[in-house]
């Protein structure tokens, strides 16, 4: 069972905010989601490694070479706000970086 | 009641690609902001990243050059975050399985050599850039977004704040001997995060550590950290308890300042990178790599001294930076004489930059002009006062030196047949000095020669001079 307050930390990290109904509403729904995927835990995987991929590719990769950049103006079409071609968002405070 | 302090850095250090490590936009520094991007620096739906393999070689060459065991089997992760200088709300990176891990770094402490170890080594993306204006909005440039990173992550063997500042030291040299990175801290494209906590003697457990970040040059790291250790020290001596936080180094008022108190472990949800097929590294690749890895400042070193008979002091002076050093190779490349080469590099040169402020690069000095400067002083042409004279002139302009001394009438008399009758001249209005000589009063000889360069206007060879004046004295 996912607890409600699961679902209120995941939606903080992801900066979704909901009222109590639509909170009760998610946390049942994801419930379901969950309890169909923790039907696999039935299948024996004793021995399996954990795989990371479901296509059998590996070392897929390019050469270092770059390729035009796109330009600023068109970028800025899908930006709410901007200064010249910075993109403006509201004030920063806490810087979470690493 | 004595402590025992733990230093940790982790350093970030940007590789020198052409391209970005998932998209192929350019890198470059201090382009217009967002003009070196592209849809997926932007994390726009749909698109696919893909992984540069020069990136990858780049951070394998640096784990070679720092004793790294390289990971065979990898694959990149996700770390979610929210944050606006990273559209995609995640950094791609390597979580599970890094490129690399167990390297070390061998400093001089007090008590001799010290290795100290490298936990691991992985890739990651950088992040772009925020500017906080004083509109009362942020403002964001992702031009550095993607941006190809290794992140170094020491054991924590360090002990003292000039440990610290030794590993740096020695790994800002390994890598950029290595062409992987710039390794600028001034720039960022080295950036270093500190970990330090204390404990008493003989305690098993550490204590609780605090971080310190953005640290912008290795003298703020050691400060910060001598700060950072006394501060914890004396709030446990005090009976106070040291709380797990972030501070910052303020530089003007020489303390570490909280930032932020760290509640709980950060959640960020890692997860296998679905869009990115896994990484095998095989024996190929490595040797590869192996094969391309430029010779490293210990190599160097050795070889100034054993072939070229460098002191072992100056052959350390020359490899503080590659660029130094691959200037004083081709110094000797152009034909000059390798100690001579390495005594204008270490003393004219230097000179001239530390009074300037400048970097090599920021000066018109060639080494084909060095070069060609040095052997004019060891043919004779011109003598090492006027060389001085020359010098200013060929790091200030671009000039050849061989024209300018010409053009100049500042080549060197060295011509027997036309120093000897100034010679003798001097000698005949100066019998006052020769009976000095003769009488074994050496400093006639001084005085003679004084005479002789006041009348050549400072060109006469000196060595040349000084010959013919001994042996026409003696027939006097």
């Amino acid at each position: 069972m996912i607890s409600k307050e699961s679902v209120a930390h995941v939606a903080d990290l992801a900066r979704l905010s909901f009222t109590e109904q639509e909170l009760q509403e998610f946390t049942g729904q994801l419930d379901e989601i969950l309890g169909m995927v923790a039907q696999l835990d039935e299948v024996d995987t004793t021995g399996v490694p954990a795989t990371t991929q479901s296509i059998a590719l590996n070392n897929v990769m390019r050469p270092d070479e770059a390729t035009a950049p796109m330009s600023p103006d068109a970028l800025m079409q899908n930006v709410p706000t901007h200064k010249g071609t910075l993109i403006q968002v509201p004030a920063i405070i806490d810087k979470e970086e690493d | 009641m004595n402590f025992e302090t733990t230093i940790g850095l982790e350093v970030h250090v940007e590789l020198k690609t052409h391209s970005k490590m998932f998209s192929p936009a350019p890198v470059s520094y201090g382009a217009e902001p967002n003009t070196q991007t592209n849809v997926i620096d932007w994390g726009f739906p749909g698109v696919l990243p893909s992984i540069n393999k020069g990136a990858y070689s780049y951070g394998l060459m640096v784990a070679l050059a720092l004793h790294a065991d390289i990971t065979r089997q990898t694959h990149f992760d996700r770390k979610n975050y929210f944050y606006p200088d990273n559209p995609k709300a995640y950094q791609i990176t390597q979580n599970e399985q890094p490129l690399a891990t167990n390297g070390w770094i061998e400093v001089e402490t007090d008590n001799g050599k010290k290795r100290i170890g490298i936990a691991e080594l992985h890739i990651e993306e950088d992040a772009g850039k925020n500017q906080h204006d004083p509109d009362g909005y942020s403002y964001v440039d992702l031009n550095r977004q993607g941006t190809p990173l290794i992140e170094i992550v020491s054991k924590p063997d360090i002990e003292t704040p000039e440990e610290a500042y030794q590993y740096l030291e020695q790994l800002r040299q390994i890598v950029q001997f290595t062409g992987a990175s710039d390794v600028k801290m001034e720039e960022g494209s080295m950036r270093v995060d500190t970990n330090l906590s204390v404990r008493p003697y003989g305690q098993a457990d550490f204590g609780t550590k605090t971080e310190i970040k953005n640290l912008n040059s290795f003298n703020h790291v050691r400060d910060g950290l001598a700060y950072e250790q006394k501060r914890q020290i004396q709030t446990l001596m005090a009976g106070g308890i040291i709380q797990q936080e972030t501070r910052r180094w303020d530089v003007d008022k020489k303390e570490t300042i909280l930032m932020r108190v760290k509640e709980g472990a950060d959640d960020y949800r890692y997860f296998p990178e679905p869009d990115l097929p896994p990484v095998t590294v095989d024996d190929a690749w490595i040797q590869e790599v192996q094969a391309a890895l430029p010779e490293n400042p210990a190599q160097r070193r050795a070889r100034y001294v054993n072939e070229w008979g460098i002191p072992a002091y100056d052959a350390g002076v020359l490899t503080l930076t590659l660029e130094m050093a691959n200037f004083f190779e081709e110094t000797v490349a152009g034909g000059a004489d390798p100690k001579l080469a390495s005594n204008w590099l270490m003393g004219e040169v230097s000179g001239y930059l530390n009074a300037e402020h400048l970097e090599l690069k920021d000066t018109k000095l060639t080494p084909a002009h060095l070069s060609k400067m040095i052997q004019l002083i060891e043919d004779g042409t011109i003598s090492s006062k006027i060389a001085k004279k020359v010098f200013q002139q060929i790091i200030a302009n671009d000039t050849d030196p061989e024209e300018w001394v010409r053009a100049k009438g500042m080549v060197q008399e060295s011509d027997p047949a036309v120093l000897t009758p100034i010679i003798t001249a001097i000698l005949d209005a100066n019998q006052q000095s020769i009976d000095d000589f003769h009488n074994g009063k050496d400093r006639a000889v001084g005085f003679l020669v004084g005479q002789i360069m006041k009348q050549t206007h400072g060109q006469a060879n000196p060595k040349v001079v000084n010959q013919i004046l001994m042996s026409e004295i003696k027939k006097r």
